[in-house]
């Protein structure tokens, strides 16, 4: 018994040592990435979170403040921003749905009627990346302004009284957001819909689900993880964007994205823009970890 | 309206001049076909012959250029997959990846309206001895497992045609074997029709009553196993099921039953009903396992191969493969049983074959 324990204690010595050689080897690998998420990241963050507890010095010098743990800052902030709080999420959660409502049918097109078609159209929704965001916004506020093809056909069509604009409506807003964030919500779900065994859809049918029970209980299902990634992907952006509201939108459809902005390069009030930051992440955090567990999609990706 | 469909059709299984073609290639040629139903039934051919063409304008997968299908009376040619009769075990099971073991088997049914599922839906898991695992997810299974949760999810359903497409390709030979049994035993327990597509003959021959051999869209012979193996009436079929030699002879004389052919200047004896030639030219065909070896001076009565010479022998267990060079340069290929019956013979021995007459069989010559 004691000779057993002797040999295994000497067989389990090499080999331990070993095991602490090779687990170090990943960490080593890791410490590039570890020093730029320190440097870019972990920084940054608890420079802003200082910040946020900060006021305005004695002086009243711009942009000169002191450390008082101010920490009602932050009920300060969200009061006084509230209605641009709701305005960002109801904004982000519609344009979310009409992304949503306009990719599912672009994707499931693209993964299984399009055939040598596939990869033009694939293109197609990653080209308008090759140009810039803010261009493509301007873009969009030359077609629907007051002077461009929608509202000069609209009005002549006497379907838009003369005088009106769409332009610096809530509408072009949430159009906005809709059409630039809509390759996150379209990729995701044409990858998972691409993904589907064929097999499947053939099962199905073979066990009495005609094409709409076969959507319903087979395709949809297992296309939720893209789903749930396109609606993340496009939800999170969107309620933060402020590049839409600015260019498409009129100082009623401001979004907190704008306030920050505002607070930071315009009013330079850092403490009160970095405790928007911190409450806009933290309902973010929230929404996403309550959506991800309803969805309850990690067991299928 | 699936319902309807599936409870009421029973019956033989008939094609009538089924061809299917993608563009310019015919996968199958005018098929007709009829299968009785409760039988065990096997398309064997080598990839690409056809088989799983067939197999998938059965379960309404892919749609016929011409020709029709029914069951019984009932012509299912016009009628959606999800319509007919007729489920499948695919190839690589195709289970639901998302739904438990349960909802896999019970998908069929529920999709038809039946509310209460329970009771069916776990008898047909214990047929394949797997209750235990209804609430697992099909990964978490293995192959073998998933693969009777596929046998399992289809006879559930207990349609008047089961297909199986190659169903055991993806197991492990002594795997596939447990299997082999299993399946004919449900295929017994259920008395369903089963169509069983493979390119293993010795699966086809394990399992089917009878065994369809298709070759280039068409269907060379058909019949039940023995009678395919000891009877082939094409070359395909005597090479597809085992293994056979050809000798290239002429027919000399028929009398009383017997047919006399001349082969290499030496003559044989055959029985008539065995010769499948329409010509005097003939192929004439022996199993390697049908002949005897012998040493020079002991043979036994019977046709007869002399002069040969062993040019190699190998040992697989159960038996020992010669190769016999005959006087005009043809390998020959012997097994004889591991029994003690054989004689000591080494490589580079002079030996004569011999064999009965009435495991000879002969096809159309060059």
């Amino acid at each position: 018994m004691e000779s057993n324990l002797k040999t295994l204690q000497k067989e389990q010595t090499p080999s331990l040592l070993k095991n602490i050689k090779l687990d170090f080897t990943p960490y080593l690998l890791l410490i590039p990435g570890l020093l730029w998420l320190f440097t870019f990241f972990i920084l940054p963050i608890l420079n802003l979170a200082t910040t946020s507890t900060k006021t305005r010095s004695a002086s009243y010098e711009t942009g000169s403040f002191d450390q008082t743990w101010r920490f009602l800052n932050y009920v300060d902030a969200f009061v006084e921003n509230q209605d641009q709080f709701y305005r960002s999420f109801i904004y982000a959660l519609i344009a979310t749905l009409l992304a949503l409502a306009i990719s599912y049918p672009l994707a499931y097109a693209i993964a299984f009627r399009s055939g040598a078609m596939k990869n033009i159209l694939l293109i197609m929704v990653i080209a308008p990346f090759f140009t810039s965001f803010l261009l493509r916004t301007l873009a969009w506020k030359q077609i629907l302004g007051s002077q461009g093809p929608v509202v000069t056909v609209l009005q002549n069509l006497h379907i838009m009284k003369v005088g009106d604009t769409i332009t610096a409506t809530s509408f072009s807003v949430i159009m906005g957001l809709t059409y630039n964030f809509l390759p996150f919500m379209t990729l995701p779900i044409y990858a998972s819909l691409e993904r589907i065994d064929p097999k499947l859809i053939e099962a199905s049918g073979d066990l009495f689900a005609n094409g709409l029970n076969t959507f319903r209980k087979v395709t949809l299902p297992l296309s939720m993880p893209g789903v749930v990634a396109g609606t993340l992907l496009t939800f999170i952006p969107a309620s933060g964007d402020y590049i839409n509201a600015s260019i498409l939108g009129n100082p009623n459809t401001k979004m907190i994205g704008n306030v920050i902005d505002s607070r930071f390069f315009r009013v330079v009030d850092y403490p009160t823009a970095a405790a928007l930051s911190f409450i806009l992440m933290a309902i973010i955090l929230i929404i996403v970890s309550v959506y991800i567990r309803k969805t309850g999609t990690d067991e299928l990706v | 309206m699936a319902d309807e469909v599936s409870k009421f059709v029973q019956g033989d299984l008939k094609l009538v001049n089924l061809t299917k073609q993608f563009g310019d290639f015919t996968a199958v040629d005018d098929l007709t076909l009829t299968i009785p139903r409760g039988s065990f039934f096997a398309l064997l051919g080598p990839s690409g012959c056809g088989k799983t063409t067939t197999l998938r304008m059965i379960a309404g997968l892919e749609e016929p250029t011409s020709g029709s299908i029914s069951i019984g009376d009932k012509n299912i040619t016009d009628l959606k997959s999800y319509s007919r009769p007729v489920n499948t075990v695919f190839q690589n099971y195709a289970l639901f990846p998302h739904l438990s073991i349960f909802e896999n088997v019970a998908f069929g049914l529920r999709r038809r309206g039946i509310k209460d599922v329970n009771e069916t839906v776990m008898k047909a898991l214990e047929l394949v001895e797997l209750g235990h695992l209804k609430d697992r997810k099909p990964a978490q299974l293995s192959g073998g497992q998933q693969q009777r949760i596929a046998v399992a999810r289809a006879i559930v359903n207990r349609p008047a045609v089961l297909l199986l497409d190659e169903p055991l390709g993806a197991l492990d030979l002594k795997l596939r074997r447990q299997m082999q049994i299993e399946l004919k035993w449900i295929q017994t327990e259920v008395g369903i029709t089963f169509i069983h597509v493979t390119h293993d003959q010795e699966e086809a021959m394990t399992m089917a009553d009878t065994i369809a051999v298709m070759n280039n869209g068409k269907i060379e012979q058909l019949g039940s196993p023995s009678e395919l193996y000891e009877n082939p009436k094409t070359i395909f079929v005597a090479n597809f099921l085992g293994q056979s030699n050809f000798l290239q002879g002429t027919v000399e004389s028929e009398a009383n039953g017997e047919t006399t052919i001349v082969a290499h200047g030496i003559k044989f004896t055959m029985p008539t009903a065995r010769n499948n030639a329409s010509t005097s030219s003939v192929k004439i065909g022996v199993r390697p396992e049908k002949f005897r070896i012998h040493d020079v001076g002991s043979e036994l009565p019977g046709n007869l191969l002399a002069g040969g010479v062993v040019t190699d022998i190998s040992f697989v267990g159960v038996s020992t493969q010669y190769m016999v060079e005959m006087p005009w340069k043809q390998e020959i290929m012997v097994f004889e049983q591991n029994d003690g019956g054989a004689p000591n013979i080494k490589k580079g021995d002079p030996v004569s074959l011999t064999w009965e007459p009435r495991f000879t069989f002969a096809l159309d010559g060059e």
